[in-house]
């Protein structure tokens, strides 16, 4: 079956010739309509909207963005601040970054239509501190709607007032975790917090309710608003409304991101239809379909069970290639969706030095606060290094998933998931390549291959 | 029948038993009343909760609710109602009491998970106990034991972090041996309010370090030595001097004001090696100040008062207690107490001025009070002598009474008990114009002055009670031993209160606090053996309207009253 052609919601003029990043252009194409029909509209009407719209996060959780709304405490009589993580740092995935640097004012607007329905007066742009580029985008685009009453006092002349702030981060991947961004905005070391008690819908910001949504999250809310929940719906499949962008790369003949409706495209019609298949004369052999903590998947495994089609339970029998790319469909198969970032490796790839590298990136951005984590996360960076770069033994496999196996479900925060998951998978589908890696280790390496990490 | 539980307090059930606690009481709490260990490192009671050693994982649940009548769901197999388990542990630290709570704490996802922490937070520690200052109250040492697999698999090399910091004038910093509970950092600044220390660096290279330029210098940093889990926080003091199970503990006060904080001695030979605060939740917490842990050194300091003098000659005990009681004989006695006294040297002190007819003073001693755990009084036991009788009203900083006295000849003798007349205000001359007999510890212009000197001893040997700032009577005990030739505060009191005329008293606590509580009326009930360790709050009100210097301190609030107006 022919992959469906691509349906551009977020990314319709990213890339557009003679489409640009200021105000001018947004406005051109329609830009804040939306936002002025909203600001009619009652706040609740347009949670509402969103909550009928199924609106699953995009940050990587899926979380269903009506629910967090509804989360907030709004009894406390406490401002309710709102924070856009733009913190993307899940390698893997680059689609904010589109977003930030081609149409930031999509996001301004998908922003500000968020702090309405939610009477938020003060909101905040969490962004990465590798993006300093984003970050300036982000300033002047601000600047640009404050100049025209977009942002800021008495929008639109209504007695609504909402000002965005930008916030650069340190380069850290942990603040892209809510409660550990809510930290480091505060101006302290990004340790996420214990929950319970502090959930940032009561106890976020300054301890003060917060709203902390993903760029495309907010952007999704700027269509749910124009088009309406009940049509959003309509879009995707259901439980999986709406559209996803899936960012890959790796082995592919065309790696780069691509926006489906979710649910509607199978894994094997992205790579190999949209992607345009293996490198020549290369077979896949294995993907990450949601960034680099979700778990990988091996091609020629096949998944079985029963899932749930409308008010039915249909037996499925799935290879890797027919795996529809949405929320569930993913975790039913045990990985995840994630935030779409699909990393392809093919049979050139060895996958022992695949998680050395993995394990170094998760080592490096461990805070530090709790033990499972922590100490973890570097443990098996250093059995991995030191199977790649030194004495690699037969035990080790065992030693790496005994390790793995200690740390999620046991941390602060989700990093204790992350950091784990892959070691976990990696060891359970390639279970005998991390056993024979030493004697794998005694061939040469092929002159092609890439240094190792 | 069992009674119904209070309307604030929860029934949870721990390991199969049910207990009931107050609404907010952790799960680590509440096992502990039932005597069941939850290992924890970061949790202290006194401290916020950061829930980042994760070694008090448990397994937790709730009852099943049925969704439509909202009541619990009973297992028709046991007639208990039915325990929804989350799948995944959770930290005793955090998880508060509510209704119905039910905690494995030793199941198997439970043991599992403190097995994994203790492997992680043991592959990078140096495992050096038996160089390590805090081997032997090492909680990681303990736990490993308890709750390790008792075999490493760690094949790699451990990280390299500072040792022998100097974190500031008497704290040391290994951080190797640091497993970043934080409860240092959380300390100092929520108890100490000096926000110095911190973590730089992240994941496992994680450091503890003060913040740049400045160092722990506040007048509490050797709590964080106490409250340090592992031997990553030395008392450089302490410091590689002993063994810490060599040595003996011995219930004490903090002599160095009015506060009281309650203290533990610890000794080994007769020679005291440092002093730890002991728990009192209404008085000093598990804290207690830097500068009263220094106390001890006075026992062995080079000025020590070791043998009875006549007249600079040394003499034996019965000869300088029958030159002193030839001298105050004489009559025209003036008595100079101390806010630094027993209760029991304040009641002698009473009897003698009694019997020998003399005036009493006492000289107060007020510096800044920290609004921690040091008060604007720096005596003691000043509410001692206002409960024993001695003294009526608050002390004055000056004897300037008893110098006008002097000057006017109506005084021939003093006795000090171990109050620097000097440093009172009395001149030289003034001092030369009188026989002085003095009770002391350390010499001074007034050892220097003396006619007779009668050295006693220290708050560490020997035992006794003091009245807090709160007019909570606290008792402490003998630590070590005296030097040879010092007799007890309380046998020379008793023996001049004998020559005196006084009466025969005997200076055996129990049997003088049975004199005490016949003669003091708001002491009538109490007997020392029965004191309670964390001490026993006086009647307060018939001295409620003397203006006290003291101010607000932890657990302290003074009266609105005069003080306040002063």
């Amino acid at each position: 079956m022919p992959a469906p052609s691509q349906r551009r919601l977020i990314f319709a003029h990213i890339d557009e010739p003679g489409y640009t990043n200021d105000l001018a252009c947004y406005l051109r194409h329609g830009g804040y309509e939306v936002m002025k029909r909203a600001f009619q509209r009652k706040p609740e009407e347009l949670i509402d909207e969103v909550k009928k719209s199924g609106l699953r996060g995009r940050g990587g959780a899926g979380f269903p963005c009506g629910v967090k709304w509804t989360l907030v405490d709004r009894k406390s009589g406490k401002p309710i601040y709102l924070i856009v993580n733009a913190d993307e740092s899940e390698p893997g995935t680059f689609k904010d970054r589109y977003i930030i640097h081609q149409d930031p004012h999509q996001l301004i607007e998908g922003t500000m239509i968020s702090c309405f329905a939610n009477n938020v007066k003060q909101a905040y742009i969490y962004i990465r501190g590798e993006m300093p580029h984003g970050a300036r985008i982000l300033e002047k685009a601000i600047a640009e709607a404050r100049a025209a009453n977009l942002v800021g006092k008495n929008i639109l002349g209504s007695n609504y007032s909402c000002d965005i702030f930008v916030h650069r981060g340190a380069g850290a991947y942990i603040c892209g975790e809510e409660t550990g961004l809510i930290e480091s905005l505060e101006g302290k070391r990004a340790n996420p917090r214990i929950k319970p008690p502090y959930f940032p819908a009561v106890l976020g910001l300054y301890q003060c309710p917060t709203i902390v949504n993903n760029v495309e999250t907010l952007c999704h809310v700027k269509h749910i608003a124009g088009m309406g929940g009940e049509a959003y719906t309509k879009i995707g499949t259901p439980n999986n409304t709406g559209t996803r962008i899936f960012c890959v790369s790796g082995h592919v003949q065309r790696p780069g991101y691509y926006e489906f409706e979710a649910g509607r495209i199978t894994l094997g019609q992205l790579l190999n239809d949209v992607c345009g298949g293996p490198l020549p004369g290369r077979t896949f052999k294995a993907v990450i379909p949601g960034g680099s903590s979700a778990k990988i998947m091996r091609f020629g495994e096949r998944y079985k069970g029963k899932r749930k089609v409308g008010a039915d339970l249909v037996e499925y029998d799935w290879g890797v290639e027919d795996v529809p790319l949405d929320f569930d469909s993913l975790a039913m198969i045990g990985t995840m969706g994630g935030s779409g970032g699909v990393i392809v490796m093919d049979d050139s790839v060895n996958m022992v030095e695949a998680l050395a590298n993995i394990n170094a990136f998760y080592s490096h951005e461990s805070c530090g606060q709790c033990t499972p984590c922590r100490e973890g996360s570097l443990w098996m960076k250093k059995i991995t290094t030191r199977m790649v770069h030194g004495e690699a033994r037969e035990a080790d496999a065992a030693l790496l998933k005994g390790v793995a196996d200690q740390i999620p479900g046991r941390t602060i925060c989700a990093f204790g998931e992350a950091c784990s998951w892959p070691t976990q998978s990696f060891l359970a589908k390639f279970g005998d390549e991390f056993k024979n890696y030493h004697e794998t280790k005694k061939t040469a390496r092929p002159a092609a291959a890439l240094p190792l990490i | 029948m069992i009674a119904p539980p209070k309307p604030d307090l929860v029934t949870v059930n721990i390991d199969g038993r049910d207990i009931a606690v107050p609404k907010g009481t952790n799960v680590i709490e509440a096992a502990r009343q039932l005597g069941i260990e939850i290992p924890h490192y970061c949790y202290h009671p006194k401290l916020t909760v950061a829930g980042n050693c994760r070694m008090c994982l448990i397994e937790m649940g709730l009852p099943a609710m049925d969704p439509a009548t909202k009541a619990p769901i009973i297992d028709p197999a046991t007639g208990r109602p039915k325990i929804n388990w989350i799948p995944r542990p959770q930290i005793g630290c955090a998880t508060n009491a509510s209704p119905g709570l039910h905690v494995k704490t030793d199941s198997p996802m439970a043991r599992e998970s403190r097995e994994g922490v203790t492997e992680f937070l043991l592959i990078n520690h140096p495992l050096d106990c038996p160089i390590c200052d805090q081997a032997g109250e090492c909680k990681l040492q303990e736990h490993s034991t308890a709750y390790g697999r008792g075999y490493s698999r760690f094949v790699e090399q451990k990280n390299v972090k500072p040792k022998r910091t100097r974190l500031g004038p008497r704290v040391t910093l290994d951080d190797e041996r640091c497993l970043l509970c934080s409860r240092c950092v959380r300390f100092s600044r929520e108890v100490a309010k000096d926000d110095v220390l911190g973590f730089v660096d992240r994941g496992s290279y994680s450091t503890l370090t003060c913040y740049p330029g400045r160092e722990l210098a506040n007048n509490y940093s050797l709590n964080t030595v106490d409250i340090c889990p592992v031997g990553a926080l030395t008392s450089t003091d302490f410091r590689f001097k002993m063994r810490v199970w060599f040595l003996k503990q011995t219930p004490s006060i903090d002599a160095e004001s009015s506060v009281g904080a309650n203290t533990e001695v610890w000794s080994r030979e007769g020679v005291i090696y440092r002093i730890t605060p002991r728990q009192n939740d209404a008085v000093n917490d598990t804290w207690m100040a830097d500068s009263g842990r220094v106390l001890y050194k006075q026992v062995r300091a080079d000025n020590r008062l070791l043998a009875p003098t006549i007249n600079g000659a040394a003499t034996g005990f019965q000869m300088a207690v029958k030159a002193a009681a030839d001298l105050l004989h004489a009559g025209a006695v003036a008595i100079v107490g101390s806010g630094r006294s027993t209760v029991e040297e304040q009641f002698l002190a009473r009897k003698l001025a009694a019997a020998l007819k003399a005036s009493v003073a006492l000289v107060s001693r007020v510096g800044p009070g920290d609004k921690i755990l040091v008060s604007a009084d720096r005596n003691p036991n000043v509410r001692g002598a206002l409960v024993t009788g001695l003294i009526s009203a608050l002390p004055a900083p000056q004897l300037t009474a008893l110098a006008a006295a002097i000057d006017a000849g109506r005084v021939k003798t003093v006795l000090s008990l171990g109050e620097d007349l000097a440093a009172a205000g009395l001149t030289a001359a003034q001092l030369a114009k009188v026989s002085i007999v003095y009770l002391g510890t350390h010499q001074d212009a007034t050892s220097a002055a003396a006619k007779v000197v009668i050295p006693t001893l220290t708050v560490f040997e020997k035992s006794g009670t003091f009245v807090n700032q709160q007019f909570r009577l606290q008792k402490f005990a003998r630590a070590v031993p005296g030097p040879a030739d010092v007799a007890d505060d309380l046998v020379a009191l008793a023996e001049l209160v004998a020559a005196a005329g006084g009466g025969i008293i005997s200076f055996e606590l129990g049997a003088l606090w049975t004199a005490i509580a016949a003669e003091v009326k708001p002491l009538a009930a109490v007997t020392y053996a029965s004191l309670p360790a964390t001490g026993l709050l006086l009647d307060a009100t018939p001295w409620a309207g003397l203006p006290f210097v003291e101010g607000e301190t932890l657990h302290f609030k003074p009266a609105a009253g005069p003080a306040a107006t002063a």
